[in-house]
């Protein structure tokens, strides 16, 4: 008998089973490129996994942006050549991030979705004085303990999401001597977005039915759905990410369970992608294209006529910031990354498809923005497959300082490092 | 807090009908053919993605019906061009080439259908839920436990009562013999692994209203099915069922006592079963394995 043989085999099956956790792992970059004489803008995020929905966007958002920047006249005169890929997790995401300073000369980096990677690249940035703009990462950490001077963000923080959608618990007596019972995805973005609703709960008399943490590749959540309903909670708070928040609407209505469901943290690829009859619940969101200004509906009308459906909160996040970058630049009349952070941090304001102008605040270099909330139509009201909720008006209201969502240098210091 | 364990133990039970149909695919190919079928996920992505489509068209049931028989039929194509050359070849490169297929698989469905996830509801008739005393449960769900069990049991039927289940388990166990008795195999791997791929495609029309249609779908789900044939042990029919099982009830007690471990736990469940049983539960001793 060849023992030999055995071994082989059996192994070839573990193998197999460690290969496939590998699988979701490789991507394929999309790179384009051409003449020297042009400038480079580097754009990550994660394109596969759990947040690949969301960085498909992502990706439309910033392809659009160049586009109409290049036929602008582009940055100073010159064209912009995107490089765009996937940045997968976070040792590849810091890896593809310097690979794209130190080979390909981008002048910024634009993008990301997981916090985790985001931390990664903007390590990277940081030590190279070239410009990140985050696009998707909401973790409070990143713009208090981990902040840094290269580093800006357009996406909001978990702190206005919480202020936002808070906001609307408590117009709706949902806070005050109520129990929640909170779901909160297993990683960077979950444990940061849990201390801060735990912030929020605290200062505004609620209490916690449970906190439970959920592995970021739970796909099934009968048995979470099971516990919840011999909670009796009031209130059944999702901190979950990416395709988690489909699954778990979908389920809840599956398994018909009674109490009232929010969230703080949300994105309208995911909504979409479960459809009408399986959403519920109050959300926040940072841009929707129901939002009516002018500018607003030009970028609606550009991104439905180049990919024939609406931008949503991640697209509109990525085209933002690659017009910022360019809007900064030639203004300046610099690529120099420190040059541009010393103009954002003079308050530069900008057009940000809202009502009301934004500006990156000068000590944690967030976007100071209006938030909104959302609540799902009746199916019957449902007009088209992109028509599934109502959006609230703006918070904070017009007479009210946009920094009152954001979190306070006590609640979130950050110290950038020289 | 006993009634809710038992709820936590009985939802496990239900619930390792997820990872049965796939488990049982991925063994037979291999036992029979000794691939380790890495793209055996992606047959699982396409018949949900099938089932969407013609569910557009012709509803639900005739989805049903229709995709696992589509994917069943690209597997015949994709065993006579790909999978036979590999049978008799070193393990790695049979690995190598349907890792490679996934991956195809993966970014074509991507290129195709984008990346975002594709909205697909639970037919109308067999929404809501069953109350049994204070147990709830959601009647689409039992409903698929039902169709998990049938095809398990015809499968098990079609393996042990038929001519043709005798090759296969022949072929399983000594095929140097078969081949002796003027048996060619061939002609069995194609129904194989058509057999194979429509179980993996039936479970995906089955769970995609639960878990939601995206290209990455099938590698999601392929890791927990290997587990699950791991510690059931190889060439053990009833090894996989038993596995399934367990690691659906583990996995239900888990999120009971400790909600982070969830998808933890059956990687525990399967060193601690290697470590006492290095073939599995009933892993059987093939000859031509030893």
């Amino acid at each position: 008998m060849d023992r030999s043989k055995v071994s082989r085999r059996r192994r070839g099956l573990l193998q197999g089973a460690g290969a496939t956790a590998a699988l979701g792992a490789l991507g394929f970059p999309a790179i384009v490129r051409s003449q020297a004489e042009n400038i480079r803008i580097g754009h990550l995020t994660p394109r596969t996994g759990f947040l690949g929905p969301l960085g498909e966007y992502a990706v439309m958002g910033v392809t659009l942006a160049v586009e109409e920047i290049n036929a602008a006249g582009g940055i100073m005169g010159r064209k912009i050549d995107l490089i765009a890929e996937d940045s997968v997790n976070p040792q590849t995401a810091s890896t593809k991030a310097e690979r794209l300073i130190e080979r390909d000369k981008v002048v910024a980096i634009i993008g990301e979705i997981s916090s985790a990677s985001g931390l990664a690249i903007a390590q990277v940035a940081q030590r190279n004085r070239i410009l990140f703009f985050n696009t998707g990462c909401n973790s409070d950490e990143l713009r208090g303990k981990a902040c840094n001077r290269y580093m800006f963000h357009t996406e909001a923080a978990n702190s206005m999401y919480v202020a936002a959608e808070g906001n609307a618990l408590l117009r709706d007596g949902m806070v005050k001597g109520k129990k929640w019972y909170s779901l909160t995805a297993d990683y960077a973005f979950g444990h940061d977005l849990l201390r801060v609703a735990k912030r929020f709960m605290a200062a505004n008399g609620g209490e916690f039915a449970a906190d439970e943490l959920v592995p970021t590749d739970v796909a099934d959540f009968s048995p979470y759905l099971l516990k919840i309903r011999n909670a009796k909670p009031d209130l059944v708070i999702s901190n979950l990410a990416g395709n988690q928040i489909g699954n778990f609407m979908k389920q809840y209505l599956e398994f018909g369970l009674p109490f009232p469901v929010a969230g703080f943290g949300f994105d309208t690829a995911i909504a979409w992608g479960v459809g009408k009859g399986n959403v519920l619940g109050t959300w926040p969101l940072v841009w929707d294209s129901q939002v009516k200004t002018p500018s607003s509906q030009r970028f609606v009308e550009a991104f439905v006529k180049k990919y024939g459906k609406p931008p949503e909160n991640q697209a509109w996040g990525d085209y933002l910031s690659t017009k910022h970058v360019a809007l900064a630049m030639n203004e300046i009349k610099s690529t120099d990354s420190t040059k541009v952070v010393e103009h954002l941090e003079k308050g530069a304001k900008f057009d940000i498809l809202k009502t009301r102008e934004g500006y990156y605040r000068d000590w944690d270099h967030q976007l100071m923005q209006q938030m909104y909330t959302l609540t799902f139509k009746p199916v019957a009201e449902v007009k088209d497959r992109w028509d599934l909720f109502t959006l609230s008006a703006p918070v904070p209201a017009t007479d009210q300082s946009l920094e009152v969502l954001a979190p306070t240098k006590t609640e979130n210091a950050c110290t950038m490092p020289a | 807090m006993l009634i809710q364990i038992l709820e936590q133990v009985l939802n496990g039970l239900l619930a390792g009908a997820y990872y049965l149909l796939i488990a049982l695919g991925l063994t037979l190919i291999f036992s029979l053919g000794g691939l380790v079928n890495l793209a055996h996920g992606a047959f699982y992505a396409l018949g949900a993605y099938f089932a969407v489509k013609i569910a557009d068209v012709l509803g639900f049931g005739p989805a049903f019906v229709l995709s696992p028989i589509a994917v069943a039929l690209i597997g015949i194509v994709v065993e006579r061009s790909l999978f036979r050359r590999f049978y008799r070849e070193d393990p790695a490169l049979g690995l190598l080439l349907t890792f490679g297929l996934a991956m195809v698989a993966e970014q074509a469905l991507r290129w195709i259908f984008g990346a975002a996830p594709i909205p697909f509801s639970i037919p109308p008739a067999l929404k809501g839920q069953v109350l049994v005393g204070d147990f709830i449960y959601s009647k689409y769900r039992l409903l698929m436990f039902a169709v998990a069990t049938v095809a398990v049991g015809g499968l098990w039927v079609l393996l042990q009562k038929t001519p043709f289940g005798r090759v296969v388990r022949a072929g399983v166990q000594n095929p140097d013999m078969l081949a002796a008795l003027g048996i060619s195999l061939a002609p069995y791997m194609a129904s194989v692994v058509a057999l194979a791929v429509a179980l993996a495609a039936l479970a995906g029309v089955l769970l995609a209203p639960i878990s939601g249609v995206h290209p990455a779908m099938g590698a999601d789900i392929l890791t927990a099915s290997f587990v699950v044939v791991v510690i059931g042990g190889l060439g053990s029919f009833w090894g996989v069922v038993l596995a399934a099982l367990i690691v659906g009830v583990v996995r239900g007690l888990t999120i009971y006592f400790y909600p982070p471990a969830a998808e933890a736990s059956m990687y525990l469940l399967m060193v601690l079963v290697l470590l006492f049983r290095p073939r599995g539960l009933f892993g059987e001793r093939i000859q031509r394995f030893e």
